[in-house]
């Protein structure tokens, strides 16, 4: 029986504010006739509440200053949009490869350094796990790609969020497998994918990163090039031996597939 | 545009209100108001298709405490009109009648509680907008709330709280 549940702070609370369930606001009701004290406490706490309220009630309504007006605040965000340098440089790639529409520009424009910097440890454990790995002959991947559909299922499922292989065919590379890495404390998910040259990539992928979504962000390391980014939840990284301009198309495809996938509805770009 | 305009605009009263019960300043609390704004709309494409109201008073809130934390770090500056708003000591008539501003209570609590007295008690959120908005689950909302409605009103009785906030 439910009103059997003894009363505690939060029915009281509930209480005050008028949100209890009938029921409840029953057996509220009941407790406090048994409890003067309480009753008398709770009143003044409704008291002060409508007090509050009361007071500040004049302010919302007050007509609204004209520079709070939307549209007179979009229009301004037009004129001088609030770019940051890194991001603003990324988007400037975009552009440059026409990868991009107009429209898309505000996402990058709006990531945050704090997220770029979470993104620039997770950059240099994959670049790391990179590394140690592409130049391994006998074992470059814990789980080859004939075993596709279970490889990105474990991954999954340690890392905690849906993974995919992107199929990056088109840009001349194959998966060959994928093996799961320790990144601080959390586990991460790399796939390796091999070009007909016998050159490798990786996709590291891990969760974190509060932000729906970041802009690229470029960065090379002893000719190791990487570009690492945070899209729902994931921080993904993508690294090769090759330069900027080679990297950013499979880049592009790859977050393109990914977004295609996780929206139907952006499907077509 | 237009979608966004639609969506903002009924919330910017509420907005304005809670900002100004903060900081108790006109031009500050709508300068804070516009800083939400701004960002939100530049963060719009970002939005999740989470509570619109809670996303937008976790953002005001936010700048409100990091805007305290660099006043803080800089070392606190007050404007004259902040002046106006100490209390003479033993001078104000309201004192002696024991009928004290339900604002001079609230300036009494410490942020977290004015804010979730706010939030809950003049802005109407659900108690789960303000556990998004304050980023604390939902029973410390309730704990929370409890103890500043208890704090309120022993001010309200005895006078005492305010005091001890304007030394600090």
């Amino acid at each position: 029986m439910t009103g059997e549940r003894p009363i505690g702070e939060d029915d009281l609370q509930a209480f005050v504010d008028g949100r209890l369930s009938p029921s409840r606001l029953e057996a509220v009701r009941a407790y406090l006739a048994d409890h003067s004290a309480t009753a008398e406490q709770v009143e003044r706490e409704i008291e002060h509440r409508e007090a509050l309220r009361t007071r500040l009630a004049f302010k919302a309504r007050e007509p609204i200053p004209s520079r709070l007006r939307i549209a007179n605040l979009v229009a301004a965000q037009r004129r001088s949009p609030l770019v940051r340098p890194a991001a603003y440089a990324a988007a400037l790639a975009w552009l440059a490869i026409g990868g991009i529409l107009g429209a898309w520009g505000g996402v990058w424009w709006a990531s945050r350094a704090q997220t770029q910097s979470a993104a620039i440890s997770v950059a240099d454990n994959a670049i790391a796990a990179h590394r140690i790995y592409v130049s391994e002959r006998l074992h470059p991947v814990e789980v080859p790609a004939d075993q596709e559909a279970h490889l990105v299922q474990w991954l999954s499922r340690r890392v905690g969020k849906p993974l995919t292989a992107p199929n990056l065919n088109a840009q001349g590379y194959h998966l060959i497998g994928g093996r799961l890495l320790p990144d601080s404390g959390e586990a991460a998910a790399q796939f390796m994918y091999e070009n007909v040259g016998g050159n490798r990539l990786t996709l590291y992928a891990r969760s974190g990163g509060s932000e729906a979504q970041t802009s690229f962000r470029f960065e090379e390391q002893g000719g190791v090039s990487a570009f690492s980014w945070i899209d729902k939840g994931l921080s993904y990284v993508v690294s090769a031996k090759a330069d900027r301009t080679q990297l950013l198309p499979i880049a592009e495809a790859i977050f393109k597939q990914f977004e295609a996938a996780g929206d139907p509805a952006k499907g077509h770009l | 545009m237009d979608e966004i305009a639609s969506l903002l605009e009924p919330q910017i009263p509420g907005l304005r209100r809670y900002a100004w019960a903060l900081l108790r300043d006109g031009e500050a609390a709508d300068d804070l108001v516009q800083d939400t704004l701004e960002r939100a709309i530049s963060r719009w494409s970002q939005r999740r298709d989470g509570d619109l109201k809670a996303w937008l008073f976790a953002i005001q809130r936010n700048l409100f405490i990091n805007g305290l934390r660099r006043r803080k770090a800089r070392g606190t500056r007050v404007g004259e009109e902040a002046l106006n708003d100490v209390p003479a000591p033993g001078m104000s008539p309201e004192s002696h009648a024991g009928l004290h501003d339900v604002l001079k209570g609230l300036d009494a609590l410490p942020e977290e509680q004015r804010s979730i007295l706010l939030l809950v008690g003049v802005e109407d959120l659900s108690y789960e907008q303000a556990a998004q908005v304050l980023d604390i689950p939902l029973g410390t909302v309730m704990s929370r709330l409890s103890r500043a409605r208890a704090r309120l009103r022993d001010f309200m009785e005895t006078g005492r709280g305010a005091v001890l906030r304007r030394v600090k």
